[in-house]
């Protein structure tokens, strides 16, 4: 259109592109799902901390199967749960890498629970994302360990019952009380503030694990507008109104050796 | 180097680290925690890496993990430890990593116990886990031969980029033996070009036990199936024992092989014309030896600890040429010659 001529003759300077660290191909995530926005924010901390080619990724069995090929990273897929596995097998051999997993909640907090109990147990020098969107996303909606009390589900048509299924789990205070972890926080993506905390929390956690202070885990509460039968707008305002009452945002752990990496920055 | 006194786990494990494994993921079970147990001293005496996993399940995805990044790596465990494995043993088939996995089998199903068995025999050749694959199984019958299985297991996984897994029964892993251990070897390996390491001056390597699309994990499929074939077509091992003549063949493994050797040797000494032949590779299995002996055979006998289940393998080979007789011992009982010399001589009475 003719609009285009307009711009002749300003000097042009970028201000934003595409993370080298994050795929150009068109991500098979549903619109308004923050699993994407996520993938974004760990690729620009890859970018920022110049650690692209250095970093190793770890997948799980979700909808976010295909982070590996997301960033631009070497990166393979774990079998349902146990990523944090595969990535100490990485790291034991490999110390010098970043190695990160990324993690649903239903890969994480429920049959993968052991391996990532153990991976903070034992302090392992590994971060992990972990996407808590209150549900099976890429089966379709079933209960997960994080459904809030009462969420109807495909499989709680009636909402989650506490009294027959239990509270929902809450991973980040979970692996804040173990000594091996060494930085803990749960972030969200639903607004600009969210979004500026979330990538903090990301580099605080990637620069922990290279400076062996051990296990990193960083929450974020996100958006499945699909299962949750909301808009993507819709989606954003229930974690914001609802998740976060159960699920408090910000910092549960740092340890000393981490607060000392904030302050020198 | 000179021949000592040596405990089948032990053999095991320290041939392992002459062979030069980079890692060792672990949990203990009985038949073969003093593999576990070697390990957690000399891998870290080597600079090397040993780590005591929470589960079979953690063990053989840190295995896993350790493989994707070029090294050779490696767990140990018996049958209910192995049950747990085999989701990851399907993931790392269809990966194209080697790993060498040593199942240091014991009576079963469930708990069983932890007397010797040949009951994993099914689970272990037929790829035990969900999915088309095999794995390379190598059943040894003297703590000498498990040993040099030990070391062949990790050229063969690395070789072709697959699963070796070695089969003893709870007598390879508990029996002490004169056997001389191989030196320790050079290990000047680089990293392969597939492996993950970051993807330095190069595009990102990827390792995924999946394809989203039909045509994709088809492609796969069929690769992985050439693969196997080849591994068919030049890596069968069996000992042949006196077939050349034998009216009446005997099919056995691991130490039962040893066992029917001497039943073999007596019922010789009777003048029954019987043969031995004692798989070595239980897969890729010996279907073509064993057709061709069972070609001039009136009887093949199968001789398991356990309730028949190499015996099915027997028969696809035989094929109809002679009629197969099973003798088993299930739950940790050890078949003793004498009971199989007897069921060598009622065959050889029967026309
Ligand atoms: C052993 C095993 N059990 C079950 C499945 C099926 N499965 C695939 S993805 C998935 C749930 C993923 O949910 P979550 O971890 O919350 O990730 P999301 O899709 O919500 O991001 C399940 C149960 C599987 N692939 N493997
Ligand atoms: S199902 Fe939910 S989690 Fe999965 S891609 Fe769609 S919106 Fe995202
Ligand atoms: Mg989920």
């Amino acid at each position: 259109m003719d609009e285009q001529i307009a711009v002749v003759n300003v000097q042009e300077q970028l201000v934003y592109a595409r993370p080298r660290a994050l795929t150009e191909e068109t991500t098979n995530y549903c619109p308004g799902c923050t699993h994407g926005l996520i993938n974004k924010l760990i690729a620009e901390v890859i970018d920022e901390l110049g650690i692209q080619e250095n970093t190793i990724s770890v997948s799980p069995v979700g909808c976010s199967v295909f982070f590996y090929r997301y960033l631009v990273l070497d990166g393979v897929v774990a079998p349902h749960g146990r990523a944090p596995a595969v990535a100490i097998g990485i790291k034991r051999m490999l110390p010098d890498r970043v190695v990160i997993t990324y993690q649903g909640d239903g890969d994480m907090a429920a049959i993968g629970m052991s391996e990532v109990v153990w991976a903070a147990m034992r302090g392992e020098n590994i971060t992990a994302f972990f996407v808590n969107n209150a549900n099976y996303g890429m089966t379709g909606g079933q209960m997960a360990p994080t459904t809030l009390a009462g969420q109807v589900t495909t499989t709680t048509p009636e909402g989650r019952d506490v009294e027959t299924m239990g509270m929902p789990t809450r991973m980040a205070e979970l692996i804040a009380g173990l000594p091996g972890s060494a930085y803990v926080a749960r972030c969200s993506t639903y607004d600009a503030r969210t979004i500026r905390d979330a990538r903090n929390a990301i580099r605080l956690a990637l620069r922990a694990q290279m400076a062996e202070a051990g296990f990193t885990m960083v929450e974020f509460l996100s958006a499945c507008p699909t299962n949750w039968g909301l808009s993507p707008q819709g989606a954003l305002q229930w974690i914001k109104d609802t998740m976060v009452a159960y699920y408090p945002l910000g910092e549960i752990k740092v340890s000393e050796a981490v607060q000392r990496l904030k302050t020198k920055r | 180097m000179a021949k000592e006194l040596l405990k089948g786990n032990i053999a095991i494990a320290e041939a392992a680290l002459r062979a030069g494994v980079d890692a060792y993921f672990g949990y203990p079970i009985t038949p073969q925690t003093e593999l576990l147990e070697h390990m957690s001293r000399r891998m870290p005496e080597l600079g090397r890496v040993f780590l005591q996993a929470e589960s079979e399940i953690a063990a053989i995805n840190m295995v896993y993990g350790a493989a994707c990044t070029g090294a050779w790596a490696m767990t140990s465990s018996s049958g209910p430890g192995i049950s747990l494995m085999q989701e990851g043993l399907s993931y790392i088939a269809l990966s194209d990593v080697p790993a060498v996995v040593v199942d240091i089998m014991r009576g079963g199903p469930g708990l069983g116990n932890i007397q010797p068995s040949q009951a994993d025999y099914n689970q272990l050749t037929r790829g035990g886990g969900h999915g088309d694959y095999r794995c390379i199984v190598l059943a040894p019958a003297t703590v000498q031969e498990a040993i040099d299985l030990t070391v062949l297991a990790f050229d063969l996984a690395d070789k072709y980029r697959t699963v070796a897994i070695l089969a003893g029964d709870g007598l390879i892993g508990q029996m002490m033996e004169p056997a001389q251990l191989p030196p320790m070897r050079e290990r000047s390996r680089t990293r392969p070009p597939w492996a993950l390491t970051g993807a330095r001056g190069r595009p990102p390597n990827s390792i995924a036990a999946f394809g989203l699309e039909a045509e994709t994990l088809e492609a796969m499929n069929w690769r992985l199936q050439a693969k196997l074939q080849r591994i068919r077509q030049t890596e069968v091992r069996c000992e042949t024992w006196l077939v050349d003549d034998a009216e009446i063949l005997v099919v056995a493994f691991g130490s039962v092989g040893r066992i029917a050797k001497t039943a073999v040797r007596e019922a010789r000494a009777h003048g029954i014309r019987v043969g031995l032949i004692r798989p070595i590779t239980l897969w890729p299995f010996p279907y073509k030896p064993i057709e061709q002996a069972a070609a001039h055979a009136r009887a093949v006998l199968v001789v398991e600890m356990n309730t028949g289940q190499m015996v099915d393998d027997v028969r696809m080979a035989v094929c109809g040429q002679a009629p197969v007789y099973f003798h088993g011992r299930p739950g940790g009982s050890v078949p003793v010659p004498e009971e199989i010399l007897e069921r060598i001589v009622e065959l050889s009475k029967e026309d």
